[in-house]
């Protein structure tokens, strides 16, 4: 099976033949895998140096012509080093561009914390208007990257060598509905998905599957809510991220905002693991894996009862976690009722850091 | 060379009136007014763009990158017809397009939103790549910086790539008020020429040493003008 990025370089070369208005702006990262494209197109190839400024600010004044560029390096030089490029020469010129990243939070961790970006995803959502595609496979990302390529708004392909076994249809910007329960509502993004369901194996759980973050599917998260909750009860949602923990609890929370509810958010742990080794160490460090997952996501699901209100903070990832809730049990466990405020009242992150 | 309108009101004794609707005083000092005659030549003699081109694909693109101080252009781009003078005496207020530093998706005739420095010339670069890329070869795109603006690394990652890319149609104008804390050792040219480009330095006042400076050839590189004016700060 190629990798994403392999499929990101060989689709978006075909992309090219086809497409005048497409440009692809890289600085290194990945030049070998459009040396072929490049020779065929040497003006819409244009690989700028180790200048990752330049590399958004050129992709920027191509979008000013009229082109539409797509722009591409590791998640931490693309992101995070040029983010006021991102900001001000996207969105504040009003134009549009296709960021395409690898290496994400933990592809490469022998490469340490200076090749990992847990949270370029939190840094966009600072911004207005950027579609987050967040691929959990070489064809979904195929499917997200022609679509990103053929629209005219400003786009972040998030792309990772962890990936789903099976790809799953990309009918839309909206999350995929995999299983359904009625004891609560997870949702995977993107590669997180096959530990998902792994983890919650045998639990009675609805699993949502997002390969498309931002923006966030409130609806589809509050039907299933409605689905897998007792009438007047509170909704139980997990979110399982593949970067920073909490990422999109205030979607979720803004979502479920007219409704009682307990979230919460799992992901990569905001402090730095200073580790290096295999991407399976990684996530079993972040609570990421199947076996962290399910103690995780089973606790949270089962503390209303054990805890009966009274929020005691146990848990795999306690000890390290940032507690964004005053309290996740105390909320639910009056669950009568909207209220407001519920989002960040009843929303937990967590993330599980090796000692 | 093509001057791109004829029949306006407005020529180069006016400027300093234009500026005063925004800035209050009639006469400003050097700072306020560092752009102003290169920026005159450029839009009365060097730019084929006019408000009839202003969305041409193919046309000449001025970018300002330095856009702190931005009355000279703006009493510029009034001039020649981009937008209405009767605009200028808003300069800065809640319901005007004209900020203190500009905004394209506000200001007729703006190509960039300036303000943040360094900037610029990188988009500037990606325009002269885009416009290559789709044929229209002979657009040429301008982009203004300040000496001290050259402090911001992005350039450097900028000017390097167009000089090793022959980017021929792009030019940068460097207005040189010597407003760099700790200066350009070695001189503004020499940065650009090391990179491969073409420059002229040149007296900023004078309307026709800037015009044989715009149109200098300079086949297979891209262009740097650097023109010079009075010190921000007289020197101590």
């Amino acid at each position: 099976m190629d990798t994403m990025r392999e499929r990101f370089t060989a689709s978006v070369s075909r992309l090219l033949d086809a497409d005048p208005r497409l440009a692809v702006v890289l600085a290194e990262i990945s030049a070998d895998g459009f040396r072929e494209a490049a020779r065929r197109h040497p003006d819409r190839v244009i690989n700028v140096g180790i200048r990752e400024q330049l590399l958004v600010g050129a992709g920027a004044g191509l979008a000013l012509t009229g082109m539409r560029p797509v722009m591409h390096t590791f998640a931490s030089f693309l992101v995070e080093r040029p983010f006021e490029q991102v900001k001000l020469d996207f969105g504040h010129q009003g134009v549009g561009g296709v960021l395409v990243s690898a290496g994400g939070s933990y592809d490469w961790p022998a490469g340490g914390f200076t090749h990992m970006a847990p949270g370029d995803v939190a840094l966009l959502d600072t911004l207005d208007g950027w579609t987050v595609h967040v691929p959990g496979h070489a064809d979904e990302a195929e499917t997200l990257l022609r679509q990103a390529a053929a629209g005219h708004d400003k786009v972040y392909v998030r792309l990772s060598l962890q990936a789903n076994a099976a790809p799953r249809p990309v009918t839309g910007p909206g999350f995929l509905t995999v299983r359904e329960g009625r004891d609560g509502v997870v949702v995977a993004v993107g590669p997180m998905l096959d530990n998902v369901l792994a983890a919650v194996e045998g639990l009675d759980v609805t699993v949502l599957y997002a390969t498309t973050v931002r923006p966030f599917d409130g609806a589809a998260l509050r039907a299933a809510a409605d689905r897998a909750s007792l009438p007047g009860g509170a909704s139980d949602v997990v979110l399982v991220e593949p970067y920073l923990a909490g990422t999109s609890s205030a979607a979720a929370g803004d979502a479920l905002s007219d409704r009682p509810h307990r979230v919460l958010g799992l992901g990569t742990a905001r402090r730095e693991l200073r580790r290096y080794g295999t991407m399976d160490e990684h996530l079993t460090a972040h609570g990421l894996d199947p076996h962290s997952l399910r103690a995780r996501i089973a606790d949270f699901l089962t503390r209303l009862t054990r805890t009966s209100g009274a929020e005691t903070g146990t848990g795999p990832g306690s000890g390290s976690g940032t507690n964004a809730g005053a309290g996740a049990g105390t909320e639910a466990g009056v669950p009568t009722g909207a209220r407001s405020g519920a989002g960040a009242g009843g929303t937990r992150t967590e993330a599980a850091a090796a000692g | 060379m093509t001057s791109t309108t004829t029949d306006l009101r407005y020529g180069y004794t006016d400027l300093p009136h234009l500026m005063s609707l925004m800035t209050g005083d009639e006469k400003h000092g050097p700072a306020a007014t560092s752009t102003l005659d290169a920026l005159w030549v450029l839009y009365d003699r060097v730019l084929r763009v006019s408000p009839a081109t202003a969305h041409a694909p193919g046309r000449d693109r001025f970018l300002l990158s330095k856009g702190h101080g931005p009355m000279a252009y703006y009493a510029v781009l009034a001039a020649k017809g981009f937008f209405p003078v009767s605009l200028l005496p808003g300069f800065g207020s809640y319901d005007s397009p004209l900020g203190h530093h500009p905004d394209r998706m506000l200001v007729p005739g703006a190509e960039i939103g300036s303000g943040s420095l360094g900037h610029g010339l990188p988009i500037a670069v990606g325009t002269a790549l885009g416009l290559r890329a789709q044929g229209y070869g002979d657009a040429r795109v301008w982009v203004l910086v300040g000496d001290a603006e050259l402090d911001e690394g992005s350039n450097h990652e900028a000017l390097a790539y167009a000089g090793a890319a022959g980017l021929s149609q792009l030019h940068t104008l460097i207005v040189d008020n010597r407003s760099a804390t700790h200066g350009r050792p070695g001189g503004i040219a020499s940065r650009f020429e090391a990179a491969g480009w073409s420059t002229v330095t040149v007296d900023g006042r004078d309307h026709d040493a800037l015009h044989a400076a715009f149109t200098a050839p300079h086949p297979g590189r891209p262009h740097a003008v650097i023109a010079r004016v009075e010190p921000k700060s007289p020197p101590v």
